[in-house]
């Protein structure tokens, strides 16, 4: 399913301090492989994230590097521990440079 | 062995098939729903209960579930102008929420056509009439996307399909194509999902094939896919011709087989095997 690009992610709204939580995020991008050819012949330029960050009341707890025969809607799920109440932020940085990002909130007791 | 014992096993299937007797091997702890009066099912199982575990727990998670990409395209569907009117789903519907219950009721008959039509056609007759956009082909993203959209805002609601009224002979001919032997297998839909629910057909297990859940995620598929598709898949299973997604035949069986399973939760976007 390729259309417009959105961003999801699924975190826990709350946990206890020092917990491990698991995130998951998901985004809908088609990430043309720069393999595949058009009707006409031509190649279709490669076009995928190539980074992926997730930072955590602003430091970074995840961060990756994609490269090629990453699948269409890639699914990442990482771990992270609850430290404190705040916010996590998301971005993904598409080849032609332009940045999708989603925050999402917790709350640790 | 191994061999003549699958071909004893065929030969029990096929001569089952020949009497048709209906065996009740049906629900067994299977959690269900009673049937209204004069329904041919003692109780109406959802197809979720005869998936495994796996499947089950993808469609649990809304995250998980694929289908959710092509509803989320929808949403944003929804709210986009399209067409000479330059008008938008939202402009005419207060947010998608308002059409809560819409689909628990589809198909319905409808006046200006003089027979029955389902979501899919209701919406491609919303943007052809109202939006004077072009109509979006029945297994499209798109199409899929917003039937899902529109059917998911009734997730949990019993199918409550009207039969009676202008409705009754359209509900015959679905009850007739029910029941009609078809194709080289000579089957009916009857033959399998009636008197074999909670079986096995070679490696599957068969469902009462009840239609709640659809658009439903089908893992075979890899996408997310209309009632039609799966009414197709049926035919050219029993080597019968099919007929067109969107014929009347179709929405005439669409609405005799929601009947089948009035009073089940809408599940919509389920996820099939």
């Amino acid at each position: 399913m390729a259309g417009k690009v959105k961003p999801r992610v699924k975190v826990p709204k709350k946990a206890e301090k020092g917990e491990i939580i698991e995130i998951k995020t998901l985004i809908s991008h088609k990430m043309e492989s720069g393999q595949r050819k058009d009707k006409d012949g031509n190649t279709i330029p490669r076009q995928i994230i190539n980074h992926f960050v997730c930072k955590y009341n602003g430091e970074v707890v995840f961060e990756s590097d994609w490269h090629g025969a990453v699948s269409a809607n890639p699914y990442i799920a990482f771990r992270t521990v609850a430290t404190e109440s705040g916010e996590l932020e998301f971005i993904w940085t598409d080849d032609d440079g332009s940045e999708y990002s989603t925050t999402a909130k917790i709350e640790v007791s | 062995m191994q061999i003549r014992g699958l071909m004893a096993g065929l030969a029990t299937v096929v001569l089952g098939f020949g009497v048709y007797h209906v065996t009740p091997v049906v629900a067994d702890d299977r959690p269900s729903v009673q049937p209204p009066a004069d329904h041919p099912l003692d109780e109406i199982v959802s197809g979720y209960h005869f998936r495994i575990p796996e499947t089950q727990a993808v469609q649990d998670d809304d995250f998980e579930n694929p289908a959710f990409l092509w509803i989320e395209q929808a949403e944003l569907l929804f709210e986009e102008t399209d067409g000479e009117e330059g008008k938008a789903c939202a402009d005419c519907h207060d947010g998608v929420e308002s059409l809560k219950s819409v689909g628990t009721t589809y198909p319905v008959y409808f006046e200006p056509f003089g027979k029955l039509i389902n979501l899919e056609q209701r919406i491609n007759n919303c943007r052809t009439e109202n939006m004077k956009a072009e109509p979006w082909k029945y297994e499209s993203d798109e199409m899929l996307g917003m039937t899902a959209l529109v059917r998911h805002q009734a997730r949990g609601e019993p199918v409550n399909v009207k039969i009676d009224g202008e409705a009754a002979p359209f509900f015959e001919k679905g009850k007739e194509f029910y029941y009609q032997r078809r194709g080289q297998l000579d089957l009916a839909c009857a033959h399998c999902h009636e008197g074999y629910a909670g079986t096995k057909i070679r490696a599957d297990m068969l469902s009462q094939g009840q239609s709640n859940g659809f658009p439903t995620y089908r893992l075979k598929w890899q996408k997310l896919g209309s009632l039609h598709r799966r009414f197709k898949g049926c035919n050219d299973q029993v080597r019968a011709e099919p007929f067109k997604r969107g014929s009347d035949e179709y929405v005439n069986l669409e609405l005799y087989l929601a009947w089948r399973g009035q009073g089940l939760p809408v599940e919509t976007p389920a996820v099939r095997q």
